[in-house]
């Protein structure tokens, strides 16, 4: 499927990379040309391995095997300052620049034009004010960066970066934190650096924004590339396909251990959520649990699923809308707040807001019931070994006992005790976001089939996944998140893959995508 | 992503059976004590005497007293430079109250249990405007104590206009001075505050909060944990052992100097948490290990002083021995 340009007119040809972490392929046979005056645009899934090959590229990781040319010539560079001197700039999500320091000094920072072994200001004055004159900005680049608004701060990283005299410029989702007015600005410098002959990567989420200002794409999944084509030739929908992995011709087989489900025991609505926002990544979202239910989100990176779900959970902070829950108004400050309505939430990373790696499995499943397993503020030791002990064997948990570090034990058992700790507060609704990642096949369907015994028993559940199969086989209903915005309500199972896709790549159902 | 591409490590660890820098991360410190000892027992006269270790245990009382407050903060991955300074404001404003500087005394005794209690309450209040930097503002700890790490010592200072206060109150001084059953005072109320803090760390709800906080502060978050609490009760204990720790050293000298007392001090506690095998990251702590690192540096001084080594000399070694205990966790954790 990848379409090959003339191979002597590419800026960039990386073929057949290969990286491997601890073993594990992050890349394996990764490929990107890009031609020289276009925009490309590189996308994939979360673990699709962009973020590596962007890595690989610009020196920040050495490659396992694979070879990269750019402008013809063998590529080979150590660091990104290496990367950005040889002509491939990069800019990041994060401002990666000095905000103390005047605007004069980020630009010029690390190729200061000196006199005589002095520092010439005026002449680095001139050179900062002709560059963002480019982008139509007209500022005081004499005063501090960190006096500028996020926008300004990041024309300036781009101004930065084509101060080089870049070939490449990588823009790393560069949208992200940008309001309309200002990327439309930014939209204008992609079309003036390609005007002057300067290609342009460029990674993003939204779809619209690819179709607007993209040339061609290239779509990665699992490592590898997957497809390279001409915007103009590829739909959103087959688009949405390539990056999930779905052949969209393709009926649903079993890809999950969720298997059909008891309908009949879905009880009342437990939970409601009305016009939820808050800032830019969660902007209207509606929804809502029953008892007994799997509900799930769909939607691509950067949806606003997890930003969702933190928001129900009372980790960040509403701006607008109404929740419910069990009927009675609900309006959580903290996490704390939803613990006591009856909530538990397993967060997407594990590592860095799920375990506490130095404490044991017993301490780990137990950090949340703290109060409950003891009296005035002394734990009942024997209480907690009796719970322990319980989750270990029913959750068939595989570790030398409950008094092993939690860091010790694979992902699969660490999300398990994750699991366990929420159980065991006996949660009324629970909320599992990719429950299932970075996890071996085994424990994956082990997983999957708790959460479908779980709700059985009357839990209502809001599933967050990124595998599509997941949400499909194992949602009773789903809704669909298309930038911040709930698109469509679907009945999950009867639900048809080709509609699930569709509202995630047009934000409503394919009939109305194909008027 | 970075779930696959870090596997648990420790596993291979178990595996390979021995693991010589985890034994020593572990049992180091009771092994260097233990070898002091043997050592003094061989070569150092009068070693094995009452009076030897009743000097030992008053010297080392102060610091482990303060690095009980100190192992604590630590444990929630914070820092406290404030505790020298704090041990100077008790020490400062105890003679003050009862020497009826402030309001007239009536009652020796109740001046001095209102002087007691003052002073520990004031030096708890400022630890509890640590915390409160620390987890309101979100300072890092290291610059928030900073701050009154500067500023105590000063206040102290203006309190008694830089005057050195003498006095000769038995009732007060018997928390420097007393020996009941021949054992000093402040070593009985050391021990009882290692073993309550001990108990306190590992059997209760608080305690098992400060680990979590301190090993992973966003998980406790999301857990429930009241994170901000946590923090300002640390400091506040903190603050608390420092003032308990003042009146100790003012009442053993029969005198308040705000520029001396306390003088340091952060400085030994810090590395009697650390020698101790306490993680100085968070999350990993104890308060037996925070005794047994103060007693070895104590030793080690004795040791050097007691075989004609000047003192300049053995803060050299006692820097070596920090030093060393950390670079040992470092690689446990690898």
């Amino acid at each position: 499927m990848i379409t090959q340009p003339d191979q002597a007119a590419l800026l960039l040809d990386m073929r057949d990379i290969q990286k491997r972490f601890a073993g594990i392929p992050a890349l394996a046979g990764a490929s990107l040309q890009v031609l020289p005056g276009e925009v490309h645009a590189l996308i994939g899934q979360n673990g699709g391995g962009k973020s590596t090959l962007i890595k690989v590229l610009t020196g920040y990781h050495r490659r396992d095997g694979g070879q990269v040319l750019f402008e013809q010539r063998p590529f080979e560079v150590g660091s990104p300052h290496e990367a950005q001197v040889s002509g491939i700039s990069t800019i990041y999500q994060e401002i990666n620049l000095v905000p103390l320091r005047s605007v004069t000094e980020n630009i010029c920072l690390g190729r200061e034009k000196r006199r005589r072994g002095l520092l010439d200001w005026s002449a680095m004055h001139a050179e900062a004010e002709r560059l963002l004159s480019r982008f139509s900005i007209r500022i005081d680049v004499r005063r501090p960066l960190g006096d500028f608004n996020t926008a300004t701060q990041q024309m300036v990283a781009i101004a930065r970066a084509i101060g080089f005299s870049a070939r490449l410029v990588i823009m790393d989702e560069p949208t992200s934190s940008l309001d309309e007015r200002e990327v439309s600005v930014l939209f204008s410098v992609v079309r003036q650096l390609k005007a002057e002959g300067v290609s342009v990567l460029f990674v993003s989420h939204k779809l619209d924004e690819l179709y607007e200002v993209c040339d061609r794409v290239t779509i990665m999944r699992d490592g590898h590339t997957v497809r390279s084509a001409a915007m103009s030739d590829i739909g959103k929908l087959e688009l949405v396909a390539a990056m999930l992995g779905r052949d969209v011709a393709v009926v649903d087989g079993h890809a999950t251990a969720f298997g059909a489900r008891d309908r009949s025991r879905i009880g009342d609505v437990l939970f409601t959520a009305q016009g939820l926002s808050a800032g830019q990544s969660v902007r209207n979202v509606t929804f809502d649990v029953r008892r007994g239910e799997i509900a799930s989100f769909a939607g691509l990176l950067g949806a606003g699923r997890t930003e969702t779900a933190r928001l129900v959970f009372g980790a960040d902070r509403l701006k607008a809308g109404e929740m419910t829950m069990e009927r009675a108004s609900y309006h959580p400050e903290r996490a704390a707040d939803a613990i006591a309505a009856g909530m538990g939430f397993c967060t997407e990373d594990r590592k860095a807001e799920g375990i506490v790696p130095e404490m044991t499995v017993a301490e780990n499943i137990t950090l949340a019931l703290l109060p409950k397993i003891s009296r005035n503020g002394i734990l009942n030791e024997d209480r907690q070994r009796e719970i322990v002990a319980r989750f270990i064997r029913d959750l068939g948990i595989k570790c030398s006992g409950p008094n092993q570090k939690v860091r010790e034990l694979s992902g699969g058992n660490q999300q398990k005790v994750l699991l366990a700790r929420w159980l065991a507060m006996n949660p009324k609704l629970l909320i599992l976001d990719e429950p299932t990642r970075g996890i071996d096949v085994g424990a994956k369907g082990e997983i999957q089939r708790l959460i479908l015994k779980l709700a059985d028993d009357g839990l209502g559940v809001l599933m967050i996944s990124s595998e599509i199969e997941e949400v499909m086989e194992g949602a009773d209903r789903i809704f669909v998140l298309r930038e911040g915005v709930s698109v469509a309500e679907l009945e999950g199972q009867a639900a048809n893959v080709e509609d699930v896709l569709a509202a995630m790549a047009h934000g409503g159902s394919p009939v109305e995508a194909a008027a | 992503m970075s779930d696959l591409a870090t596997p648990s490590p420790a596993n291979d660890a178990g595996a390979r059976g021995f693991n010589l820098f985890g034994f020593l991360a572990r049992y180091g410190t009771v092994i260097a004590l233990m070898l002091l000892i043997a050592f003094n027992l061989g070569y150092t006269r009068n070693f094995a005497t009452l009076q030897t270790l009743n000097v030992n245990l008053t010297q080392v009382c102060t610091i482990v007293i303060v690095a009980v407050g100190m192992t604590l903060v630590i444990a929630t991955g914070g820092i406290d430079l404030s505790v020298g300074s704090l041990m100077a404001i008790s020490g400062a404003l105890a003679p003050m109250i009862f020497m009826g500087k402030i309001f007239p005394v009536g009652n020796t005794y109740l001046a001095v249990v209102v002087a007691m209690v003052v002073s520990i309450f004031v030096a708890g209040l400022l630890g509890l405007f640590n915390g409160w930097l620390v987890s309101r503002f979100r300072i890092q700890p290291i610059v928030a104590t900073l701050v009154l790490f500067i500023a105590g010592r000063g206040i102290a200072q203006v309190m008694t206009n830089g005057n050195l206060q003498t006095f000769r109150v038995p009732q007060f001084q018997w928390i420097g001075l007393a020996r009941p059953l021949g054992i000093p005072a402040q070593v009985i109320i050391m021990a009882v505050l290692v073993a309550a803090a001990a108990w306190a760390l590992h059997r209760t709800v608080f305690g098992r909060s400060i680990l979590a906080v301190g090993g992973n502060e966003k998980a406790s978050e999301l857990a429930g944990i009241a994170v901000a609490r946590i923090k300002l009760a640390v400091y506040a204990i903190s603050g608390l052992c420092a003032g308990l720790a003042g009146l100790v050293v003012i009442a053993i000298n029969s005198s308040s100097d705000a520029n001396l007392v306390g003088l340091g001090m952060e400085l030994d506690a810090i590395a009697a948490v650390a020698v101790g095998g306490t993680l100085l990251s968070g999350g990993k702590a104890t308060i037996i290990g925070t005794l047994l690192g103060a007693l070895t540096i104590q030793l080690v001084r004795y040791t050097l002083l007691a075989n004609g080594v000047p003192d300049a000399a053995a803060l050299v070694v006692k820097a070596a021995i920090i030093a060393f205990a950390v670079w040992l966790q470092q690689q446990h954790r690898v």
